[in-house]
């Protein structure tokens, strides 16, 4: 499924400002979602992943935040210097967005009917009736029972799983091309995170809409998502196909990342944890931003920045570590 | 809904029958008798006797408490000592004055309040937010008495635009049939009349609004920052609303609650805190009637004049309560 990006992020350096000067959350961030492919995004909390997101809406509070520098093309028009009222017409039309928070994200004092009907009735010149209509099509489609009912109901009276499908509906309802998901599941129990999931993917091949998907679960990852972009600390560290990065993966982090997830399989004491938090953003200036927390650091790694290199042998897969330089293999 | 609302009816019963007995008590504290004010200084001890047995002032006081809480049980509000007319009867002409002063400063504070809690709000940390909120803080520390002067000064005597005291042009007086001036010379198509009303209304109606409306302001600032950076907010501007919209429709429902709880408060306060304006400004209102009474130890006023503000006070809270619930869906009543 690989046509024209529907994406194309180049170079994107979101910053926020404070008293101790220019903190840089994105640094230098480029990536692309191709035409109804699903993108995972991955990394701890604080790395960057919801300002990235949030700066493709354009929504990032700004004071303090802003986008210093780079490109955002949705299907080649450069979003960092569109205007608000351009971006007006862009969101929830062109690209959707749907957040963490299922339970806060809807507005308790409206009803599901009024604030899917908002949405619509802002991009499309449809009347009343059929602005309904089409609210209760979508509350079908991402799979609830008595739709009409629904559409009176205000969100309180809606379970979180519920609540998350409405937003679903709410994002989808004027077909995006680009539908962006802030840890959708994250809330969620266990059970609900599935059935989300397999709607997502299944609405993906429905309507042929590209999602990016951020989380931090690599289970969530290994199930829906074709490729893979691994951050940390505001650095794309490791692009690859989700397949090569669950059976290949290269940066020191990632190799991390999957250790610490749990296998039922293994009967395990203490689950792994990488040693260390995600450093503040801004509080490293030179060298890797991992070297910190790195097994294999090396002198190199405290002085210089390392480059994207592409790893020897594998399609579409990059990593951000010096240790592959002239494309040697991590082991551990 | 309606059961919830008869219980808090029902429940006026108790404080209305509590504040009337320390009503009653109070006046009695206050030095000097009826009869002798009526009668004057040179009257004699037994004329003064006679008025007082004729006011019935001489029985003891649960009698006279008695007598005065039965009459009210049966809507009789009691009678004038001064004037010697059914309180009923003749109060209606100064509630009407108050009610309309009231109203049309709490018209201004709301408005004005409001929309510059929002403003603040929306930009924070702008010039118009800091100007906006050290003048709340001026207006709340504001004396009435001196605001009320100082408008007269400038815009009544100095530049002369606005009358200086009074509810109508004392040479073209309304003709009242509701005593709610506005509607009356409305009613009569009287232009000419309805302006003069409105001019008289601007001065008092703006003294009387600025502590509320800085009171509003500074609380519907706080309340739509909260809201501000809720996460529904989010979602309404990643669906392409319109600023405004956010703001005017999403925001400010959510942050309405605590600013109609100032409003439901302050309201009771014009009602009665309307004294200050009312004398400054010569207004025939509630505070005035309750102010000559007092004066005039004219116990029976007093006593009727201040239930009746409470009355309307618990009332207006009882509906603001009642508009919680139909703001937010979560608060049921039952």
């Amino acid at each position: 499924m690989t046509n024209a990006p529907v994406l194309d992020v180049k170079q994107l350096r979101t910053s926020f400002f404070s008293e101790d000067g220019e903190i840089p959350a994105v640094d230098e961030v480029s990536f692309s979602v191709n035409k109804g492919e699903i993108l995972g995004i991955v990394g701890e909390s604080g790395c960057g992943k919801s300002v990235t997101s949030l700066s493709i809406m354009k929504l990032i509070p700004q004071p303090p935040g802003k986008i210093v520098g780079g490109e955002i093309l949705l299907n080649g028009e450069n979003l960092v210097a569109s205007s608000e009222k351009r971006m007006r017409e862009i969101r929830g039309n062109e690209v959707a967005m749907i957040f963490q928070e299922p339970m806060t994200s809807l507005n308790p004092l409206f009803t599901i009917g009024n604030q899917l009907i908002e949405g619509i009735k802002i991009h499309t010149k449809i009347g009343k009736k059929e602005a309904f209509q089409q609210a209760v099509d979508m509350l079908k489609l991402v799979g609830l029972p008595r739709a009409e009912q629904i559409m009176n109901d205000y969100p309180h009276q809606l379970s979180g799983g519920m609540r998350q499908r409405v937003m679903i509906a709410m994002a989808l309802s004027c077909h995006p091309k680009l539908l962006i998901a802030d840890e959708p599941t994250t809330a969620l129990d266990v059970t609900i995170q599935a059935q989300i999931l397999s709607l997502m993917k299944d609405l993906n091949e429905k309507l042929d809409t590209a999602i990016v998907l951020i989380t931090h679960d690599l289970g969530v990852v290994a199930e829906v998502c074709e490729r893979v972009i691994v951050m940390y600390a505001g650095k794309v560290v490791e692009e690859a196909p989700v397949m090569e990065i669950f059976k290949n993966p290269k940066h020191p982090y990632t190799l991390g990342l999957l250790q610490s997830v749990p296998d039922v399989r293994e009967n395990k004491e203490r689950l792994y944890s990488i040693p260390g938090n995600v450093p503040k953003p801004g509080s490293i200036k030179t060298g890797c931003r991992f070297a910190a927390r790195c097994e294999f650091v090396h002198d190199r790694c405290l002085t210089d920045n390392p480059p994207l290199y592409k790893v020897n042998g594998a399609e579409e897969h990059t990593v951000r570590c010096f240790l592959h330089e002239q494309g040697g293999a991590v082991s551990g | 809904m309606l059961s919830y609302t008869i219980k808090r009816v029902m429940s006026l019963i108790p404080v209305l029958l509590g504040l009337s007995l320390i009503v009653f008590f109070m006046i009695r504290a206050i030095p000097g008798d009826p009869a002798q004010i009526i009668l004057g200084q040179l009257a004699t001890k037994e004329a003064v006797a006679e008025l007082t047995k004729q006011l019935g002032l001489d029985q003891p006081w649960y009698i006279q408490y008695f007598t005065y809480l039965g009459g009210l049980l049966t809507g009789d509000l009691g009678e004038s000592i001064k004037t010697k007319t059914a309180i009923s009867q003749e109060i209606w002409p100064y509630l009407a004055a108050t009610i309309e002063l009231s109203v049309c400063a709490m018209a201004i504070a709301i408005f004005i309040g409001v929309n510059a809690g929002i403003i603040s709000a929306w930009y924070q940390n702008s010039w118009f937010d800091y100007i906006a909120m050290v003048l709340a803080l001026i207006g709340v520390s504001m004396p009435i008495f001196w605001l009320g002067l100082m408008e007269q000064w400038v815009f009544a005597i100095n530049l002369d635009w606005l009358p200086t005291s009074g509810r109508e042009e004392v040479r073209n007086p309304v003709e009242s049939i509701t005593n709610i001036y506005m509607i009356d010379t409305l009613l009569q198509g009287r232009m000419d009349q309805f302006w003069d009303v409105i001019k008289h209304l601007i001065l008092p109606a703006f003294a009387l609004a600025t502590i509320p409306m800085a009171i509003i302001a500074r609380i519907t600032r706080s309340s739509m920052l909260e809201v501000m950076r809720s996460d529904f907010i989010r979602t309404a501007r990643a669906k392409g609303l319109r600023m405004f919209w956010v703001v005017y429709k999403h925001s400010l429902k959510n942050a309405i609650i605590p600013v109609l709880t100032i409003i439901g408060l302050q309201s009771g306060l014009l009602l009665g805190g309307a004294i200050l304006t009312e004398t400054i400004f010569s207004w025939p209102g509630m505070g005035r009637y309750i102010y000559d009474a007092i004066n005039a130890r004219d116990y029976p006023v007093i006593q009727s004049g201040i239930l009746v503000i409470a009355f309307i006070f618990v009332m207006i809270n009882l509906v603001v309560d009642l508009l919680y619930a139909a703001i937010d869906p979560r608060i049921k009543y039952n």
